[in-house]
């Protein structure tokens, strides 16, 4: 092995420092959420307690931090499918060329960039002067579903750019339909990718906060009720909350990670399992 | 057989369109018709009026909160593309093995998972009068009173646009370098061309598509932003995203809907002007 030159020992050490900010501030509410009874928001520690996650459990006084908890989870699910199934619907579209293709794709990029103040706004007037009532899991989900949708179809473009059409030819030549060969060639080839689709729907959902502002109604979503206690709670058990969807998040990825590592070794040991079912 | 693939298409991309046309399209023509209707204190009514915009370009108030919008997005773009491409850079050419090099990769992205509110709050023990870089600060002997300046200010909104979007231009920025044929830079070095001269001349030139794009998600996020400037600057600052917000909270939806206009306006030029640098479909 040759010797590394001295940038290699500079830019490590840029990385280094790149990830003590990254992760510095998150660790150390981390750190300050175990604060003991009498203490406060910064430093020192007054003795270590779990005091503040007892207190996310029990008491709910401010808010309703466990309804909002079932209400993400329950919106994340949502977009999360309505993600994979609608960007696989149009990532398979966009590879047969239709006329009015690039008014579509410039759509979709704009969704992705537009301010997501302006989405909430727009919803919002919209529900409001028709008379329908605002409320999560409607206008709420329409909104997230602007942000999710854009990030789920840039991956099916990656996805069916690196993908290799021999596989399609194939099955056709043995006299697939066009249904069997979506169904056990071309979708057990891309699932992993689209556990990657779901895991973006999920977590993009479940820490949305602009584009639920105005359309989520009277029911918080989890980051709202967040936004809702920075404004009137002083206490550690904000940091309690803060940690523990942080872990909850990490769980989510992890739990994500292992599917698609189970995947991959399932079809290490025994090939592709397209075509099995036939 | 070639109209049913078209049919086909349509369908599979149908879905996509109704939900853009019904919580995007819609949406943003909504804003733009009641950014001409009038408003009491308590309701709105339809009108077609343009005292909203003549209120808002008479306002000097406006062109103040202009300027403070592009003055963060330009700061926040200078230190976002500085750090994210020399990540990125270090990720791509200095990281030899590929398990490494996503190891590395997948690290820099955990912190987007989590919520960006947290990441916010995350700061105030960091930055507060008697927060850790004030003390550390002390017992060094670097300042004898408390900065007051490190929480609630410009430099903390910056500080908390650079932790929390910096991750969007390392991404399109290691997918292009990562994209870079070696041998290009073999053929630098080999005819004598020095590691800068090969960064200047050969690695940035084919890394701007990602630099653009990165670029697009960092200004466009920045410049639509209203809680960040609100949080970091304890009220203290504006920019547009936080002129809309507080329309909106005093039930004021027209003036909200004007600024709204001008704001997507803004925005779709300035991303109009960077598209003309990079072409994002190829790059895909």
């Amino acid at each position: 092995m040759d010797r590394r030159p001295r940038s290699f020992y500079v830019l490590s050490g840029f990385f280094g420092l790149f990830l003590l900010f990254l992760y510095g501030p998150t660790l150390t509410i981390g750190i300050l959420s175990f604060q003991g009874e009498t203490g406060g928001l910064t430093f020192p520690m007054r003795g270590t307690s779990l005091n503040w996650f007892r207190e996310l459990f029990e008491q709910q006084a401010v808010g309703d931090i466990w309804g909002s908890f079932r209400r993400s989870l329950a919106l994340g699910l949502m977009v999360m499918v309505t993600t994979v199934v609608v960007s696989v619907s149009a990532g398979l579209a966009f590879r047969k060329r239709f006329a009015g293709s690039a008014v579509l794709f410039y759509l979709a990029i704009t969704s992705l960039v537009i301010p997501s103040i302006l989405v909430s706004l727009g919803v919002g007037l919209i529900f409001n002067q028709l008379g329908f009532k605002i409320h999560w899991a409607t206008s709420g989900f329409g909104s997230q579903l602007t942000w999710t949708l854009p990030f789920g179809l840039l991956i099916m473009f990656a996805v069916f750019n690196r993908f290799d059409k021999s596989f399609e030819e194939a099955a056709r030549d043995q006299g697939a339909s066009a249904v069997q060969t979506l169904r056990h060639v071309v979708l057990p080839i891309i699932a992993p990718s689209l556990i990657g689709v779901a895991l973006f729907g999920f977590t993009l959902s479940y820490d949305e906060f602009a584009r639920t502002l105005l359309t989520a109604g009277s029911y918080n979503t989890l980051p709202l009720e967040i936004f809702g206690m920075t404004t009137n709670v002083t206490t550690p058990v904000i940091y309690a909350l803060g940690t523990f969807t942080t872990l909850f998040s990490l769980g989510i990825i992890g739990a994500f990670l292992i599917i698609v590592w189970a995947m991959g070794k399932r079809r290490s040991r025994g090939g592709s399992d397209a075509g099995k079912a036939m | 057989m070639a109209r049913g693939r078209q049919l086909i298409a349509y369908l599979q991309a149908a879905p996509l369109m109704v939900v853009l046309l019904a919580f995007l399209v819609a949406p943003i023509g909504m804003i733009v018709v009641v950014s001409f209707w009038g408003a009491t204190e308590f309701s709105i009514y339809p009108a077609f009026q343009f005292d909203n915009y003549a209120f808002l370009f008479g306002s000097p108030v406006t062109y103040k909160v202009f300027l403070a919008t592009f003055k963060y997005a330009i700061i926040t773009w200078v230190f976002t593309l500085a750090i994210g491409f020399t990540v990125a850079y270090f990720l791509a050419f200095h990281v030899r093995s590929q398990t490494m090099q996503i190891a590395l990769f997948l690290l820099c992205t955990i912190p987007f998972w989590t919520s960006n509110i947290i990441r916010m709050i995350s700061w105030i023990p960091f930055l507060g009068r008697n927060g850790i870089a004030n003390q550390t600060l002390i017992s060094w002997g670097v300042i004898d009173a408390p900065l007051d300046w490190l929480l609630y200010s410009d430099f903390a909104v910056i500080l908390a646009f650079v932790h929390l979007y910096t991750l969007f231009m390392v991404v399109p920025i290691f997918n292009t370098m990562m994209r870079i044929d070696r041998s290009l830079i073999e053929a630098a070095y080999d005819n004598g061309a020095t590691g800068l001269q090969t960064l200047w001349h050969v690695i940035v030139p084919l890394t701007k598509p990602g630099i653009m794009i990165g670029t697009i998600f960092v200004v466009t996020l920045v410049m639509g932003d209203f809680i960040t400037v609100r949080f970091m600057s304890g009220s203290q600052k504006a920019n547009v995203g936080r002129l809309i917000s507080n329309d909106i909270s005093l039930l004021q939806y027209p003036s909200a809907a004007a600024t709204a206009v001008v704001l997507l306006c803004t925005v779709l030029i300035v991303i109009g002007v960077l598209l003309r640098f990079v072409n994002i479909r190829k790059e895909l």
